[in-house]
C-alpha cells in the first residue's frame, strides 16, 4: 500500500513544483478566493521584513499571522515552497494513516455485528467489503493532494496549508489514542486560528469511547478524564501563547491575530459570508451581528455532539466543514480539508439527495468566481452583488455535502435501515 | 426544497424529466430561440432613459461657432500629413500649443507577430500627440478624452480639424472642472493601446512605447471621433469594445439626447430608429439592428478606437460621421456643437457613469434590452445541457443489469479513469497546438509552401483544426477494447457539464458570443451518442462546429450590412477574419482566439469523440 501512496505523493509534488515555476503562481496568489488577509503569503513577507527591521510585525494593519508562523518562516524563508509542499504531503499522509486506523475499527465493528446476526436483510448492501475499504485511505489522500483547491492553495503559498497539516496531525494522534499529542496539536491548531477549539468535544468523545468510559455526568471517571484532557489542552495553549510572548516581547499579537479573526475589520471580498454583510451594516448593529455570525461556528457543537455522540469521527468531519463554511476569512484551502474526508463516507452517498445538483453547483461556482470578479473589479460592468450571490450559492451548496449524511437517519429510509446505518457505519 | 427532499415526489419529478427529456429539450431550444427573437419586438423592450442625475437635469448651451475654421484646419492638417507621409508631429505640436494646450508626444513601436494584410502593416512605428487642457475650476483629479485618429490616405482629416477647433474653443471657456485631453493617435488601435498603457503605466502586450511626460487626472469618459467629409447626413454611434465590453448605457443616452436636441440624424449599426414596430418590415429592421450588434459583440474585437478604453474602466464610444445620399446635411459646426454639449454634460459628472446598464442589447438607438430580459434566452439553452446531464446521471447511477445465458446478472464494470482522461487530454493538446503552432510555424510554412506569412498562419490554423477531426480513430487505437457503454456516458456527462460551465461563463462576460456558441453547440451536445447514424451526424457536427459557425457568421454579417458577398469573396473574408482574430489577441489581448482554441474546440472534439466511440 505504500507504493501507490508514494507515487501519489510524487505526482502531487511534481504538479506543485511545476506550477510554482509558471507565471500562474503569481496570478493565483492574488486571488481572493485562495488567500485571505489572514493567511496571504504577501503579508507574511511583509511581516518578516518588519521583523528584520526590529519593528513589531503587528504594527500597521498588514500582518495577522501568529508569531510562531513568522518565526518558522524566519528560518525557512528560502525554503518556503518546499515547506508548503511538505505540509501538504504531511497532511495527506496523516489523513491516510488516520483513516486506515479508523477503517480497522469500523471493520471490526462490522464483523461483530455480522457474527451477532444483528444486521437486517435490507441493509446488507451497506456492508463494505474489505477491498472497498482497502482503497479508502488512498482515496482520502488522493482527494486531498489532487484536489484543485489544495493545489491552488499550496501554489499561492497560503498558510492555511500549515493549519490543515496541524489539524490532520491532531486527527491522527486522536485516532491513535494518544491524548497528550492530540491535546498538543489541538492547542496548536486553536492557537493558529481559534476555530478548531470546537474540535475539542469530538476528540474527547472519541478518546472516551476508545477507553470504554461512558459519557455520564455522574461517573467520576468521565469527569476525571475530561478534566485531564482539558488541562492538557489548555496547558499547551497557555505554553504556546506565553512562548509567543517571549519570542516577540509584547502582547501585540493577541489583538492583531485573534481580535482580527473575531471582529472582522478587513472586509476584502472572499468566499465567506461576512464581508458583504458587514460592508452593508450600520455601525451600531455591528457588534450584535458580529456575535450572531461568529456564534454560528461554535453553536452547532452542542446539538451535534449530543446527536452524534456515538460517532465522534463523523463529528470531527462535521465540525471541520462547519468551520470552513462559517469562519470569518475562509479560503478554498479550508474546504479541501473536509472534502478529503468524503471518500470515507462514500457508501452513504447513494442516500444523498441532490448530490448531482450540489456538485454541479460547486463546479459552476468555482468557475464563476473568477469570471464575476473580473466583471466586477476589472470590467466594472457587474457589481459586488453578483459576486456575493455566487459566494452565497457556494456556501449553500456546501451545506448538503456535509450535512446530508447526518440527516439520513431520521427520514426517507425505513427506520430499521436508518438505525442500522446509524449504529454501524459512521 | 420541499419538492426535492420528499423522496416520492422527487422520484416522480426525476422520472418525468428522464422520460420526457427529449421533448423538453426541444421545447427549451425553441423557446430559447423564440425568446431571443422576441427581444427585438418593441413592446418587449424598454425605452432608453437617462439615469445619471448629473447629466439629466442640468442645462447646457452649445455655442461652438467655428465649424468652417475647423474644416480649414483639417485641410491644413491633410496637407501636412501628405507632405510628411505620416503623422505631421511638429505641425500638430505647434498648432496645439498655439491653441493654449500643454502638448506632449509619445513614440511607440510594435512588431506584429505576422504581417497584417488588411491594413498592410508589419513593423509599426508611430507617434501619438496629445494636448491637455487643464481644468480651471477644479483640482486636476479627473479627465475626459477626445480622440481622433490620424489615418493614412484622405480619411479622418475633418475629425482632426474639429478636434483642434474644439480645443481652441474649449480653451476660452471657464467652466471645465475636468482636464480635457485632445489626442491624435497614429495607427489607430495600436497607437491607442500604446497611449493607454503609457497613461496607466501598465504593459500587458509587450509593446515598446516611450513614457508619457504629462498626465491629467483619472479618465472618466472618452469619445473617439471619425469624420471624413465636410458635411454629414447622420452620425453613427459605435459601442462594442474589446471582448464584447460595452460602455454604460448613459453614454448612448447622452448621445441620443443631444442628437435629438440639435436635430442630427443618429444611428446605431448604421440603422435609423423606426417607429413602425407593428409592421413586418419594422420588426425585421429591429432584428437586423440587434443581430448586427450581437455579431459585432460576439467578434470580441474593438469596433472603433474607443474599444480599448473600456478595459481601463473608462466609458467610451466612437462617433462616426456618415455621408450618404440623403438630401438633408449637417455641417461641421453642428457636429462641433453636439460634441461641446456632450462634453459639457460629462464635465458635470460627480462620479463615474454607473447608474445605467452595462449589459444590454440595442434593437434601435431608442430601445434597449437589459440583462434580465436577454439572459433567459441563454438560460433556456443552458437548461438543455443540465437536463441532458441529469438524464445521463440517472442512467449511470442505475446501470441496466444485463442477464447472460446462465441467468447470472452482470453489472457492467464502471469505466476506467483512463478511458475518460485520454480523450480529454488529447483534445486539449490539440487545442494547445491550434493556439500555439500557427504563429510559431509560419517561417517553416513559408519556406516549404508558396504562401505569404499571413496565409501561412491562417492555413496552418485551418489545417490543425481539420486534423483534429482525425483524432478519435487514433484515440481508439490507444484504448483498444476500453470503449464501453458506460464509458461514453461518463465522457458525455463530463463533456456536457464542461460545455455548460464554459458557455455560462462566456455568456456572462460576452452574452452574444455565449449565445451564438450555445445556439450551435447545445443541439449537438444534446443529440450526440455513438448510436446515431454516423455519416449524417458527422456532417451535422462539422456544420455546427465552431469554425464553420464563424464562416456562417461572416456571410450573415455581410448579408445584414446589405453588402452581400459571393462565395469566393466570403472565403477570402473568412481567412482575413481568422488572421484578424489572431492579431487582435496578440496586439490587444482579445480573448476570442484563446477561448475558441483552448476551450471551445477541445470541448467540441469531445463530442466528436463520443460520436465515434467504439
Amino acid at each position: 500500500m505504500a507504493a501507490p501512496l508514494a507515487l501519489l505523493l510524487i505526482v502531487a509534488v511534481t504538479i506543485r513544483a511545476a506550477l510554482f515555476r509558471t507565471s500562474l503562481a503569481n496570478l493565483i496568489s492574488e486571488r481572493v478566493e485562495v488567500v485571505s488577509p489572514l493567511n496571504a503569503w504577501k503579508r507574511v513577507v511583509e511581516g518578516l521584513a518588519l521583523l528584520d527591521l526590529d519593528i513589531s510585525p503587528y504594527s500597521g494593519d498588514v500582518f495577522h499571522e501568529t508569531p510562531m508562523v513568522i518565526y518558522l518562516f524566519h528560518f525557512l524563508m528560502d525554503y518556503a515552497e518546499i515547506t508548503f509542499m511538505l505540509a501538504d504531503c504531511l497532511t495527506a499522509v496523516a489523513l491516510y494513516l488516520a483513516v486506515k486506523d479508523y477503517n480497522k475499527q469500523v471493520f471490526r465493528k462490522q464483523k461483530f455485528a455480522l457474527e451477532a446476526d444483528r444486521i437486517p436483510m435490507d441493509c446488507l448492501e451497506l456492508i463494505r467489503s474489505p477491498t472497498e475499504m482497502y482503497y479508502i485511505p488512498l482515496k482520502v489522500a488522493m482527494f486531498y493532494l489532487l484536489n484543485p483547491f489544495t493545489i491552488v492553495s499550496c501554489v499561492a503559498k497560503c498558510t492555511c496549508g500549515l493549519n490543515n497539516a496541524v489539524i490532520a496531525l491532531f486527527i491522527l494522534s486522536t485516532m491513535r489514542g494518544s491524548a497528550l499529542l492530540s491535546a498538543i496539536f489541538l492547542a496548536l491548531a486553536t492557537y493558529q486560528s481559534i476555530y478548531p477549539l470546537t474540535l475539542c468535544v469530538p476528540a474527547l468523545l472519541y478518546l472516551l469511547q476508545r477507553l470504554y468510559i461512558p459519557v455520564n455526568v455522574r461517573r467520576s471517571s468521565f469527569w476525571f478524564y475530561t478534566l485531564q484532557y482539558l488541562f492538557m489542552f489548555l496547558g499547551s495553549l497557555l505554553v504556546l501563547i506565553c512562548l509567543s510572548f517571549f519570542l516577540l516581547g509584547s502582547w501585540d499579537f493577541l489583538p492583531a491575530v485573534y481580535g482580527f479573526i473575531l471582529s472582522v475589520p478587513d472586509l476584502t471580498p472572499n468566499i465567506g459570508l461576512f464581508w458583504y454583510f458587514f460592508a452593508e451594516m450600520f455601525d451600531h448593529f455591528r457588534l450584535f451581528f458580529l456575535c450572531v455570525f461568529q456564534i454560528n461556528v461554535f453553536f452547532y457543537t452542542l446539538p451535534l455532539s449530543i446527536k452524534l455522540k456515538e460517532h465522534p469521527v463523523f463529528l470531527i468531519f462535521m465540525q471541520i466543514a462547519l468551520i470552513a463554511i462559517f469562519k470569518s476569512y475562509p479560503t478554498v484551502g479550508d474546504l479541501s480539508l473536509y472534502m478529503a474526508f468524503l471518500p470515507v463516507w462514500n457508501h452513504l452517498y447513494r442516500f444523498l439527495r441532490n448530490i448531482f445538483l450540489v456538485s454541479c453547483v460547486l463546479l459552476a461556482c468555482s468557475a464563476l468566481f473568477p469570471v464575476l470578479w473580473h466583471l466586477w473589479i476589472y470590467a466594472g460592468s457587474a457589481n459586488s452583488n453578483f459576486y456575493y450571490a455566487i459566494t452565497l450559492l457556494f456556501s449553500v451548496a456546501q451545506v448538503p455535502v456535509c450535512l446530508s449524511p447526518s440527516l439520513l437517519s431520521s427520514r426517507e429510509s425505513s427506520s430499521k435501515t436508518a438505525l442500522f446505518t446509524h449504529s454501524l457505519l459512521f | 426544497m420541499g419538492l426535492l427532499s420528499d423522496p416520492n415526489r422527487r422520484r416522480a419529478l426525476i422520472g418525468m424529466l428522464t422520460r420526457l427529456n427529449a421533448p423538453i429539450c426541444m421545447i427549451c431550444y425553441m423557446a430559447g430561440v423564440a425568446w431571443f427573437m422576441g427581444l427585438a419586438f418593441e413592446p418587449f423592450t424598454l425605452r432608453t432613459y437617462m439615469s445619471e442625475n448629473a447629466m439629466g437635469s442640468t442645462m447646457v448651451e452649445e455655442r461652438f461657432p467655428a465649424g468652417e475654421r475647423a474644416l480649414a484646419t483639417g485641410r491644413e492638417f491633410a496637407a501636412h500629413k501628405k507632405k510628411t507621409g505620416g503623422m505631421p508631429v511638429d505641425w500638430l505640436v505647434r498648432t496645439m500649443q498655439a491653441r493654449g494646450l500643454e502638448v506632449y508626444t509619445q513614440r511607440f513601436s510594435r512588431k506584429l507577430p505576422f504581417p497584417d494584410e488588411d491594413k498592410e502593416r508589419y513593423m509599426v512605428k508611430g507617434t501619438n500627440v496629445y494636448g491637455i487642457l487643464r481644468a480651471p475650476r477644479a483640482p486636476r483629479t479627473e479627465a475626459l478624452v477626445l480622440s481622433a485618429p490620424c489615418s493614412p490616405g484622405n480619411e479622418n482629416n475633418q475629425a482632426v480639424g474639429i478636434l483642434l477647433g474644439l480645443a481652441q474653443y474649449f480653451r476660452s471657456q471657464i467652466y471645465w472642472a475636468k482636464d480635457i485631453i485632445f489626442l491624435v493617435n497614429e495607427h489607430d488601435l495600436i497607437g491607442m493601446q500604446a497611449w493607454l498603457e503609457g497613461y496607466h503605466h501598465t504593459n500587458t502586450t509587450g509593446m515598446d512605447w516611450s513614457p508619457l511626460q504629462g498626465r491629467g487626472g483619472s479618465i472618466q469618459a472618452a469619445l473617439s471621433l471619425e469624420l471624413s467629409s465636410d458635411v454629414v447626413t447622420s452620425l453613427d454611434l459605435v459601442l462594442e469594445g474589446l471582448n464584447g465590453q460595452l460602455p454604460n448605457l448613459d453614454l448612448a443616452n447622452l448621445f441620443y439626447a443631444f442628437c435629438q436636441k440639435i436635430g442630427v440624424l443618429c444611428t446605431t449599426q448604421g440603422k435609423l430608429p423606426r417607429n413602425d414596430w407593428d409592421t413586418t418590415s419594422g420588426y425585421s429592421h429591429a432584428v437586423q439592428t440587434m443581430m448586427l450588434m450581437v455579431l459585432k459583440q460576439a467578434s470580441s474585437r474593438p469596433w472603433g478606437d474607443h474599444g480599448l478604453f473600456l478595459r481601463y474602466h473608462i466609458e467610451a464610444a466612437s462617433i462616426k460621421g456618415v455621408n450618404s445620399f440623403r438630401p438633408y446635411k449637417t455641417d461641421a459646426t453642428t457636429v462641433g456643437r453636439l460634441l461641446e454639449g456632450m462634453y459639457r454634460k460629462l464635465n458635470n459628472l460627480l462620479e463615474r457613469l454607473h447608474q445605467s446598464y452595462f449589459f444590454y442589447l440595442m434593437p434601435s438607438l431608442t430601445r434597449f434590452v437589459s440583462i434580465g430580459y436577454y439572459m433567459p434566452a441563454f438560460g433556456l439553452l443552458a437548461l438543455i445541457l443540465l437536463l441532458r446531464a441529469l438524464d445521463l446521471w440517472v442512467q449511470l447511477s442505475s446501470p441496466p443489469t444485463r442477464t447472460t445465458e446462465d441467468g447470472v446478472e452482470v453489472v457492467p464494470a464502471s469505466p476506467g479513469v483512463l478511458s475518460i482522461l485520454t480523450p480529454l487530454v488529447i483534445s486539449h493538446l490539440t487545442g494547445v497546438a491550434l493556439y500555439t503552432l500557427p504563429v510559431l510555424s509560419q517561417e517553416l510554412a513559408v519556406e516549404h509552401f508558396p504562401v505569404s506569412e499571413t496565409e501561412a498562419v491562417v492555413l496552418t490554423a485551418i489545417a490543425i483544426y481539420t486534423a483534429g477531426l482525425a483524432l478519435p480513430h487514433n484515440t481508439h487505437r490507444l484504448l483498444a477494447g476500453e470503449g464501453t457503454e458506460q464509458g461514453w456516458k461518463v465522457l458525455k456527462l463530463v463533456a456536457v457539464l464542461y460545455l455548460a460551465v464554459l458557455l455560462g461563463c462566456t455568456a456572462l462576460i460576452n452574452f452574444s458570443l455565449g449565445f451564438i456558441l450555445a445556439l450551435t453547440l447545445v443541439p449537438l451536445a444534446a443529440f450526440i451518442t455513438p448510436h446515431v447514424p454516423k455519416t449524417l451526424s458527422a456532417v451535422v457536427m462539422v456544420i455546427l462546429s465552431p469554425g464553420l459557425t464563424l464562416l456562417f457568421a461572416v456571410f450573415f454579417f455581410q448579408e445584414l450590412q446589405e453588402t452581400p458577398v459571393t462565395l469566393q469573396e466570403g472565403w477570402m473574408l473568412y481567412l482575413s477574419v481568422i488572421s484578424q482574430g489572431i492579431l487582435d489577441h496578440a496586439l490587444y489581448g482579445s480573448l476570442l482566439y484563446p477561448l475558441a482554441a483552448l476551450l471551445v474546440y477541445p470541448c467540441w472534439l469531445l463530442f466528436w469523440n463520443i460520436l465515434f466511440w467504439k
